[in-house]
């Protein structure tokens, strides 16, 4: 594989878009495997599902802005902190980041699409449906109020005996194969399709922490499948596996959520953290400090937090040995995010940092974290939790955390990435106001919750007393989550705006150091004409210019140079260093994908309504789908 | 910007402290009045000083890491990466982590310790209101537990519905009832007083509304309490309260509620023998007395919306007798 100094001018660039652009129109829309169009999709597609949960969010603090409040029925709040909390885990946080990494890992990379794009078309599509069937249950008036943890008994058919909770036991059975089979994509892409030179010790950052998610994913969320499908089961078909009085255990459900819930909680923190840890050097002008204690903590995170599930469920009489095996292990979690915290801190310590809106994200991320992370610590300590638990001390630690430590660093994302993604840069005076705003906002709506938790405010109750002392807080916490919701607002608005009239973006505008900064932006169809070569951990920094491949003869490195581009191929590279393997070719666009996903989303209809005829039409009409795929492979 | 943020951090520190330490309502888990809670206060204590300490000092590195370099150029440091990243991120969380799993174990232990000599009481968890049983003694009474102060208390927390969590913040943490087990909820009020408790695990349409109280009183006045309850109501004294009696028995009221020594003897609502001794109707969701009782027997829908006590569409004089004959239930 020969290697040549400069990016050789693009031969015939027409001829090349023309290869791999999709269908205009309507068929192009639905037959699109681009992993750009799809990464693009699902956040955007995430963001509509945050806004739709923040807005709910307001409306409950406008009724627990006072005592006795009447803003809304206890049913209706019951349903909406149900639908804010499954939409916020299962249809923001949890997609937006596969939304980030399938934007954004191929490239960094450097490989022209995912390693399975038209799985990767499914996996969105199994997204949207499985978020349009579990809102749909507004239009039918039983939108899920069993809150977003679903526990047995209350779940079950005799104490919810309406549709309400179905929409949640099978939508989140159905959205838990989008994310499994995005994971499985995310590794072997991450592992077959790097550009020649990218060891293992190479990675990005954002891309070990992506590595460290999806087999999270792949271990964790097979058991929230689980709980949901045997709930669904009890509930569908008469089985009693949560149902005490036959037998049952409503332990086993909370066992089998929280091995999934509490590894999710890390699932999200990771590749948000992964983020940060690209966006603080590009701002600090250095390296990351200690990037092997990064990545070994990200590890180390992936493994222990498979290890903390109880401590949910430390008020349920469980033994105090058992317990404190727990407590000690939620402890030990603590010490990898610690490392990850001085990482940072040293990166900027000797670096010097650049205040862009993407770097106050990042450091309103820090101290925001850094509270969420010592309440967490104090939760771990289990006389503590049996006060804390189910208070709103809870709902305090777990939106630093959850809001803080995750949407936070997907906020600088936006400001950091979305001029790559679509070419012009967002107003970073708006983007300053925004952050203020949200910084502010935040902390005045989610510090006062850990006092209220104190003063004994129970969780999820539609409303309190007065005399309790609890209302001149509980009307600091509502003003600051609508200063919260502006400063969102004011992102959003930054967002569209700058699309229609922001200055365009140059391909590097932040001097950064991965190899997504190398293309233009945005991105042509195929990333790279052809595939960079690797010899750094920073190619942008360290290889000036950046050398990229030529095509080689022999198929296994055909595809790293032009010729791969006009033939809509990628190179597939293996063993820790990358090196040359043989070419894969990548798919047309085909609407396969959709057709399969379709006819699940009406297979699971079929099942909520419970008509024969419906799961019959749904699963022939999926199976059609995937039959004609696996049939069509072979053509290619 | 820099002074600005170590304001911010500060004043978040202050007013969390200042506001913890003026705060007396009456469910404030800080204002320990049981030895669990005292025992859980006193870990708060320390782990708010080390909270406090880790915050402001990792804190202090954030915002002046973010400051030193701002002139564009990176100021020299004789703090390395791997000593920033050794000494911050790996030995002193090891330290701290060490003591709070010391200080976690025998925390629990000590609050998990049975005593021999402690009094009993059996709570069962129901939509949406407690039910409260002392065994060996003819006690059945709803959302209120009365103890003696200085004595051991033992809690059994049961349920046949649905999950529910007891939690009195003032006396001690929570237990869940979970059906299908017994759980156990010990604690010793140290101090004469009432204690509001609230359900802590969501339960459904009114989780809201199950409240409770736990009343700790003298050794001496829980046992004159206790043989007050053991013996079943006097018969009615009044006409009208004799009609009420008759009335509560014809209609619905008597398949849900048990009056002892009558013939109302329903399971599915609380047990009624003394109902004018406690403070509220529907689990704190209303004071007791005799106008919200009326509206209470009439449009319990409009108070407690969807509580399993329906809307009963009586005649004015029926509604005084019923009220008439509960208020004399003691």
């Amino acid at each position: 594989m020969a290697t040549t100094e400069v990016r050789p001018a693009a031969e015939e660039p027409e001829h090349l878009e023309e290869i791999w652009e999709d269908d205009p129109g309507i068929p192009g829309f639905f037959s699109t495997i681009d992993h750009k169009r799809i990464g693009k999709r699902y956040i955007y597609t995430c963001f509509i599902f945050f806004a739709v949960g923040g807005v709910m969010a307001l409306v409950m603090r406008m009724q627990l802005a006072g005592s006795d409040n009447t803003v809304l029925s206890p049913g209706a709040y019951n349903e909406l902190f149900t639908v804010h909390g499954t939409t916020m885990i299962f249809l923001f946080n949890t997609p937006v980041l596969a939304g980030f990494g399938n934007y954004l890992l191929p490239m960094m990379i450097g490989t022209r699409d995912m390693a399975f794009p038209r799985l990767n078309a499914f996996s969105y599509w199994i997204f949207l449906f499985a978020g349009v069937f579990f809102y749909s249950s507004f239009l039918v008036g039983s939108a899920p109020d069993g809150g977003w943890f679903a526990y047995t008994p209350l779940t079950d058919k005799v104490y919810s005996p309406g549709l309400n909770l179905d929409f949640w036991g099978l939508g989140v059975a159905f959205v838990g194969i989008s994310t499994t089979v995005g994971a499985v994509n995310f590794i072997v892409t991450t592992f077959k399709l790097r550009a020649p030179g990218m060891s293992l010790n190479r990675l990005p950052m954002y891309v070990w922490s992506m590595l460290v998610f999806s087999f999270m994913v792949i271990f964790a969320v097979p058991s929230v499948t689980l709980a949901a499908g045997l709930l669904e089961l009890d509930r569908l078909f008469g089985t009693a596996f949560f149902v005490p009085k036959a037998g049952g255990s409503t332990l086993l459900y909370q066992h089998l959520f929280w091995f999934w819930g509490h590894p999710e909680v890390y699932i999200l923190f990771v590749p948000a953290a992964g983020m940060i840890s690209m966006i603080i050097p590009v701002f600090s002008r250095r390296p990351l400090a200690g990037y092997l204690w990064v990545a070994a903590s990200l590890v180390a995170i992936g493994f222990i937090s498979f290890g903390v599930w109880v401590h949910h469920m430390f008020a349920t009489g469980m033994p105090a040995l058992a317990l404190s095996f727990f407590a000690a292990v939620s402890l030990l979690i603590a010490i990898p995010s610690g490392v990850q915290f001085f990482a940072w801190i040293a990166t900027m310590w000797h670096g010097a940092v650049r205040f862009t809106t993407a770097m106050l994200f990042a450091l309103g991320f820090l101290l925001v974290f850094l509270l969420g992370g010592i309440t967490g610590v104090m939760v771990a300590v289990l006389p503590f939790d049996w006060q804390a638990t189910d208070s709103y001390f809870i709902v305090a630690h777990l939106h630093y955390v959850l809001n803080g430590a995750v949407v936070f660093p997907i906020f600088a994302a936006l400001y950091f990435w979305l001029p790559k993604i679509t070419g012009r840069m967002l107003n970073e005076r708006l983007g300053r106001v925004s952050f203020w705003t949200m910084f502010l906002g935040f902390n005045l709506a989610f510090f006062p919750m850990h006092i209220l938790g104190f003063l004994g405010m129970p969780r999820r109750v539609y409303t309190y007393s007065s005399g309790l002392g609890w209302e001149a807080l509980n009307l600091v916490v509502t003003l600051g989550s609508f200063a919260f919701g502006l400063g969102v607002l004011l992102t959003l608005i930054n967002a569209v705006v700058s699309h229609f009239r922001g200055a365009r973006a140059p391909d590097n505008p932040w001097g950064a150091d991965t190899l997504e900064w190398a293309t233009s932006s945005p991105p042509p169809d195929f990333n790279f004409e052809a595939v960079p070569v690797v010899a750094s951990r920073h190619p942008l920094w360290d290889q000036q210019p950046l050398p990229v491949a030529d095509s080689g003869i022999d198929d296994a490195t055909r595809a790293f140079g032009p010729a791969g581009a006009h033939e809509h191929t990628t190179p597939i590279t293996g063993g820790l260093r990358a090196a040359p393997e043989t070419t894969m070719r990548i798919p047309e666009p085909t609407i396969l994908p959709v057709v399969f996903a379709a006819g699940l989303a009406v297979f699971v209809v079929g099942l909520l309504v419970q008509a024969l005829v419906v799961g019959v039409a749904g699963l022939a009409l999926g199976l059609l789908g995937l039959a004609w795929w696996v049939w069509r492979i072979g053509e290619h | 910007m820099s002074p600005l943020r170590h304001t911010a951090v500060f004043a978040w520190v202050l007013a969390a402290t200042l506001a913890l330490a003026a705060c007396s309502g009456s469910t404030d888990a800080l204002d320990a009045h049981g030895s669990e809670s005292r025992h859980i206060a006193g870990l708060w204590w320390l782990m708010f000083g080390l909270a406090a300490g880790v915050y402001l000092v990792v804190g202090g590195f954030i915002v002046l890491a973010a400051v030193r370099g701002r002139r564009g150029k990176p100021v020299g440091s004789r703090i390395s990466p791997s000593m920033f990243i050794v000494v911050g991120g790996l030995v002193v969380p090891t330290l701290i982590l060490l003591v709070l799993a010391v200080v976690t174990v025998t925390t629990t232990d000590a609050l998990r310790k049975p005593s021999h000599d402690a009094l009993r009481v059996e709570v069962q968890g129901e939509r949406w209101w407690w039910e409260v049983r002392y065994p060996g003694r003819q006690i059945v009474t709803a959302n209120e537990v009365r103890v003696p102060v200085g004595q051991p208390v033992e809690i059994g927390l049961v349920s046949d519905n649905v999950i529910h969590s007891f939690w009195v913040p003032e006396l001690a943490g929570k237990v869940d009832t979970i059906p299908g087990q017994r759980n156990v909820l010990r604690f010793t009020a140290e101090k004469a007083g009432t204690y509001l408790g609230v359900c802590a695990e969501f339960c459904g349409i009114q989780h809201a509304h199950m409240g409770f109280r736990v009343i700790a009183q003298s050794p001496g006045g829980f046992e004159r309490w206790a043989a007050e309850h053991a013996s079943p109501p006097l018969q009615p004294e009044s006409e009208l309260t004799a009609q009420g009696q008759l009335l509560f028995q014809r209609l619905p009221c008597a398949g849900c509620h048990t009056v002892r020594g009558t013939e109302a003897r329903g399971k599915a609502g609380p047990d009624l023998t003394d109902f004018t001794s406690r403070a509220t109707i529907g689990a704190g969701a209303v004071e007791n007395t005799p106008q919200n009782l009326a509206r209470w027997i009439q449009e319990a829908q409009s108070i407690k919306p969807g509580a399993l006590m329906p809307d009963l569409t009586l005649s004015g004089d029926e509604v005084a007798a019923l009220v008439s004959y509960l208020e004399s239930l003691n």
